[in-house]
């Protein structure tokens, strides 16, 4: 595609394949596809993890990269909870607990999980342990 | 149920005042203070008229606020739906 678009120099192409790139993506694997690499790199590596709270955090030994870019997410995503809370009459910590729930469930086999007890646990191939009230 | 409480207290402390009073010769009042004092003329009252006498007490229990964050299930319940769709609508920050 991007051979085509270089030989071409055509905006059009170019406009046109991001379209459809964001289409298809939108559809098949949106988590995937629009990962930061090196956020997905340390998810896969183990490095960081889904925590109950909704947040992320690292699992091992931080390093100022890592932390920079957990760091990152996580005011990104406290921007998001605090925007949906308000709309649904609930709190942040609610609305980024509930969402930690889900994210908990979501983990792939090999990525890593805050447990109840607060300990971290590397998800299997069953359900992973999760809070009691977690739907 | 109440007037009977009353005259139980009452009784009590009569006779733990009477009972001091006799040991060192004291006036009571000296020595009673604050509620002590209070039911006093409460008992005074009581066993004088049988009339309506107002105690008011502090709880025996004491009042406990929880500060802590307790989110309850039902709310999680509530939000999960929308919760999902966040998370779905912004791959690149979950």
């Amino acid at each position: 595609m991007r051979r085509l678009s270089d030989i071409m120099g055509v905006k059009r192409a170019v406009l046109a394949a991001g379209l459809a790139a964001l289409g298809v993506g939108a559809i098949a694997a949106p988590a995937l596809a629009q990962r930061d690499p090196a956020y997905a790199a340390a998810r896969s590596a183990g490095q960081v993890g889904e925590k109950m709270d909704g947040y992320l955090g690292i699992v091992g030994a931080a390093t100022p990269e890592l932390r920079k870019m957990i760091d990152d997410i996580n005011i990104k995503r406290k921007a998001v909870y605090a925007q949906k809370a308000q709309a649904q009459r609930a709190t942040v910590e609610e609305y980024a607990f509930t969402s930690g729930c889900l994210l908990i469930s979501q983990t792939s086999p090999g990525e890593k999980y805050q447990a109840p007890d607060g300990s971290w646990q590397t998800r299997g191939s069953g359900p992973p342990q999760r809070d009691s009230r977690c739907p | 149920m109440n007037l009977f409480r009353l005259t139980g207290h009452a009784l009590s402390a009569t006779t733990r005042l009477m009972e001091r009073r006799k040991q060192d010769g004291r006036m009571p009042g000296r020595r009673a203070s604050g509620a002590a004092a209070a039911l006093m003329g409460c008992a005074m009252a009581v066993t004088a008229t049988l009339s309506g006498c107002i105690s008011v007490s502090a709880p025996d229990k004491p009042i406990v606020i929880e500060l802590n964050i307790n989110i309850k299930q039902e709310v999680i319940y509530r939000l999960a739906a929308d919760a999902g769709n966040t998370i779905e609508n912004n791959p690149g920050i979950f």
